[in-house]
């Protein structure tokens, strides 16, 4: 992107304009700092060139628009629905507009990371403004051409058009705006304008995806590149004593091995190369505490028996409510380890070299590996230039950057491009797993009422409930109490889709389910009754909305048919809040020989102004079936250290056969929308044990449900 | 090692390569048709599926030394244009999230309803239930599959 001639700037929306050496405009812009009032300039604003933006609008001279989308691409939509957005302001028409995903070539983004649902809701004020400077910059150009105030010209679909009904393309007045002042303070829509938001647009990369064009990062090549194949210790906590790499070396298209840390890398100029000459390898490891899952249940079940607990809140008087209670009832809900399981393998392509070090690849924090390559090859984070692919899947793994620390450290060491490639044994036995967790709750009934509620939380590593203690039902039960303890295991754990609540949502809810039918109430009135004491709550830590949980609920409860279905259909409620979003699922179960069917889930989701509504629903019908496939089958296990599981062979993904239908429905209203990648998942295990619950008269306690119904013959 | 000529897309390329490399990675690494994609190499998730002779197979089970004299098509040589009536639905189904299982779906269907251009629902779950879709964008498959039918028969 060279460019000269004029530059502006504009300190208020960290814009910044020039004329294309190759005809048009372009506009570059920190996505997020330009609306945030207090921020500071990091630098003298004369000094800044285009590397210091991580967004970049294109208008060129035949009024195409190509926008550089600043935040990567996991599946979740966000390449698709953050351009809309700036399309909508900037008014163009979208089928000239043409998407491209940027690089990561800045020192000063702020939230380059796909991750917890948040790209769309903390971009959406920052693009509208960028689009609206933009077409504001563009109609000023026109004006002046016109000889006219600018007040009197609209534009519309990339034609400006003044009061006497002359019209300009936007391509027409590129070179005149770029050298106009940027614009300070600029007029947004109203909801009730909107062209593009609101109105379905397929995913950009669609024809590469369904022509099979190179896209990903497993598909990017490099001139003199060679694959990397790694034997990572088999157990966990294991290193590397010694090795021998003969017959690994024997095989064809092998040319080097490479040991770094506990690590042997294979080097060979083909992938099969490489795989092969791994498995050639013989290694011998030494064991440091060995962990299995029968330990850690006898652990996290002995935290839970324990006292050592960190408290997260605490209302009311929780001892004393339980002392007057007329009964009270006490669950405990157990998940194990969860893989990701990213459909592309993790890979990532490094070129070290003294000038600079190249890194290519699918990562959700560009920002973050690029400081750690840094550091561990002692170099400046300038000479980092570090390229997103469009990922296969992220699901959290692609958080965790350490096949790019592999992939740098191994081309630093043998001086040569390459890409590091995971077998799926590789990428299911080196991960970085969704903890197991063991839940313990307690509520205490009196007078028909849920009058204390008590959770425990004892995890591996991490403290799920930790961070988010003041979401349902916090606020509704007036004695409350949230306590979380940890194990410190040598197994590498991190976010998974969802993170706290994949798995916390089912057990909360599939308790509230039993409360519901201890008090011989409607389970779905029973939330909404303890909805009423969160409502107008003075409560600030509340992150949840009384009310928009509600309507939610309402919703879901009119779209499902709830207590009003045909005889033979059972079904199973939940609700959650997380990650901004209020969503409500009913999962519709039939029984065939005797065994639960899932036929139907409705939802309903409040996510606020729905931006892109096709991609919308993708996410959540998406997030509603993977919650039921882990849900329901997916086990991880170790013994001695080692994953009991290392392929789709023997660990269970859902399939198409399993699945049912999903019904989406979005509360409608003009509030700021917030992200869907990941707030359908949790309630959806919750709604399938309630509806397994209403079939079979069968409480179920762990995840994977199938394991329990297996041992109580229910499934063979 | 030794060389093997290939009946790809309706071309003949000739590659040298072990006699047990999958067609997977003579695909991906020898002929840069990075279309058919590797998700667990052992016939399990369906992202690697091809055409053998019009039926969809698992690329990462077929070694190169069995493929002479055999037409292969891969996701590449589906259609001249992109506009096989299987894309055609995919793209108006908005199928896609993050798009890795998507050619390894679109490749079985499209063989699947080359045999049965009127399948029921529940011959479609069947026919699909080998693809593993990891963002389980499984309802829109079903749908377009569906979409892809009416449009073939």
């Amino acid at each position: 992107m060279k460019s000269q001639l004029h530059t502006n700037f504009s300190r208020r929306n960290f814009l910044k304009t020039s004329v294309l050496a190759s005809g048009g405009l372009l506009i570059g812009f920190n996505f997020l700092q330009a609306c945030k009032p207090e921020a500071k300039m990091p630098v003298d604003i004369a000094s800044l060139n285009f590397n210091d933006f991580n967004a970049f609008i294109k208008i060129s001279d035949d009024g195409y628009v190509t926008l550089f989308s600043p935040n990567p691409e996991i599946g979740q939509g966000v390449k698709t629905a953050m351009p809309m957005i700036i399309a909508e302001e900037l008014d163009v028409d979208w089928s000239k507009v043409n998407v491209v995903q940027g690089a990561l070539d800045t020192k000063n983004f702020t939230r380059q990371v796909a991750g917890g649902s948040q790209s769309i809701r903390s971009g959406w004020d920052a693009l509208r403004q960028t689009g609206a400077t933009a077409k504001q910059m563009l109609i000023n150009a026109a004006a002046v051409k016109w000889n006219v105030d600018a007040a009197t010209c609209k534009a519309s679909k990339g034609i400006i058009t003044n009061a006497n009904g002359d019209q300009l393309g936007y391509g027409a007045v590129v070179k005149e705006a770029a050298a106009l002042p940027i614009p300070e303070d600029v007029k947004l829509k109203e909801t009730k304008e909107y062209t593009i938001i609101g109105k379905d647009a397929i995913n950009v990369d669609m024809d590469k995806i369904i022509t099979g064009k190179p896209l990903f990062g497993l598909d990017y090549k490099a001139d003199n590149m060679v694959i990397a194949s790694v034997l990572r210790p088999p157990a966990f906590g294991q290193s590397l004593l010694d090795f021998d790499d003969s017959k690994a070396k024997a095989v064809n298209g092998v040319t080097d091995v490479i040991k770094f840390g506990d690590k042997i890398a294979v080097l060979a100029n083909s992938t099969w190369a490489a795989m092969k000459g791994k498995k050639a390898l013989t290694a011998t490891w030494k064991d440091n505490k060995p962990e299995s899952t029968e330990n850690h249940d006898t652990i996290l079940t002995e935290i839970l028996d324990g006292n050592k607990f960190d408290t997260r809140r605490e209302d009311g008087n929780v001892k004393q409510a339980f002392a007057k209670a007329d009964k009270i009832i006490e669950r405990t809900y157990h998940s194990p380890f969860l893989p990701h399981n990213c459909l592309e393998p993790m890979n990532f392509y490094a070129d070290v070299t003294e000038d600079k070090v190249h890194l290519v690849g699918p990562i959700q924090t560009p920002q973050w590996t690029v400081s750690k390559v840094a550091k561990l090859l002692d170099r400046k984070v300038e000479d980092i230039h570090c390229e997103m692919t469009r990922m296969g899947g992220g699901f959290g793994r692609r958080l965790y950057g350490d096949f790019a620390l592999e992939a740098a450290e191994i081309s630093s060491i043998a001086k040569k491009p390459i890409k590091v490639i995971f077998s799926r044994e590789d990428d299911m036995t080196a991960g970085t797993y969704r903890p197991a967790i063991k839940y313990r709750i307690k509520a205490a009934l009196k007078d028909g009422a849920v009058t204390a509620y008590y959770l425990k939380e004892a995890a591996i590593n991490g403290n799920m409930y930790g961070l988010i203690p003041n979401f349902f039902p916090a606020g509704c039960i007036p004695n409350f109490k949230v306590d979380t303890a940890n194990y410190k295991s040598n197994i590498t754990t991190g976010a998974w889709r969802a993170p706290y609540t994949n798995f916390l949502a089912y057990a909360e809810q599939s308790f509230f389910d039993e409360l519901a039918t201890e008090l011989g109430i409607d389970t779905i009135q029973l939330r909404l009754n303890l909805l009423q004491n969160v409502k107008g709550t003075t409560d600030k830590k509340i992150e949840y909305s009384g009310q928009r949980m509600e309507d939610t609920i309402k919703l879901v409860r009119e779209k499902a048919n709830w207590g009003n279905v045909s005889a033979g259909v059972h079904q199973g409620f939940a609700a959650y809040y997380s990650h901004n979003t209020h969503v409500a699922e009913v999962a519709d179960i039939v029984l065939k020989d005797g065994l639960p069917v899932i036929k139907k889930v409705t939802v309903a989701v409040d996510c606020g102004i729905l931006v892109n509504p096709t991609g919308a629903k993708n996410q959540v019908e998406g997030g509603v079936l993977d919650g039921i496939g882990h849900a329901m089958y997916a086990d991880f296990s170790f013994k001695d250290g080692k994953p009991e599981y290392q392929n789709f062979d023997k660990y269970r993904l859902i399939r198409m056969q399993e699945t049912p239908q999903v019904a989406v429905h979005f509360v409608q209203n003009d509030k700021k929308p917030t992200g869907l990648g990941e707030p359908g998942l949790p309630p959806a295990g919750g709604a399938v044990a309630n509806a397994i619950h209403a079939a079979l008269g069968k409480r179920l306690y762990s995840q994977p449900f199938i394991n329990q119904l297996k041992k109580e013959s229910i499934l063979g | 090692m030794p060389n093997y000529t290939l009946n790809i897309n309706g071309e003949q390329r000739v590659v040298t390569a072990d006699e047990d490399t999958p067609l997977l990675w003579i695909l991906r690494d020898e002929l840069n048709l990075v279309g058919t994609k590797f998700g667990c190499g052992i016939a399990q998730c369906g992202a690697c599926t091809v055409h053998i002779d019009g039926a969809a197979a698992r690329s990462c089970q077929i070694q190169v030394s069995v493929l002479s004299d055999i037409k292969i098509t891969t996701i590449e040589g589906l259609s001249d244009d992109g506009k096989h009536p299987v894309q055609e639905a995919w793209k108006e189904i908005d199928v896609p999230q993050c798009g890795y299982c998507q050619a390894g779906q679109i490749m079985t269907a499209s063989a699947f309803l080359a045999e049965n251009n009127n399948p029921s629902t529940e011959e479609i779950r069947q026919a699909m239930h080998g693809n593993i879709c990891r963002c389980a964008s499984y309802n829109r498959i079903e749908k377009a599959v569906q979409v892809a039918a009416s449009k073939l028969s």
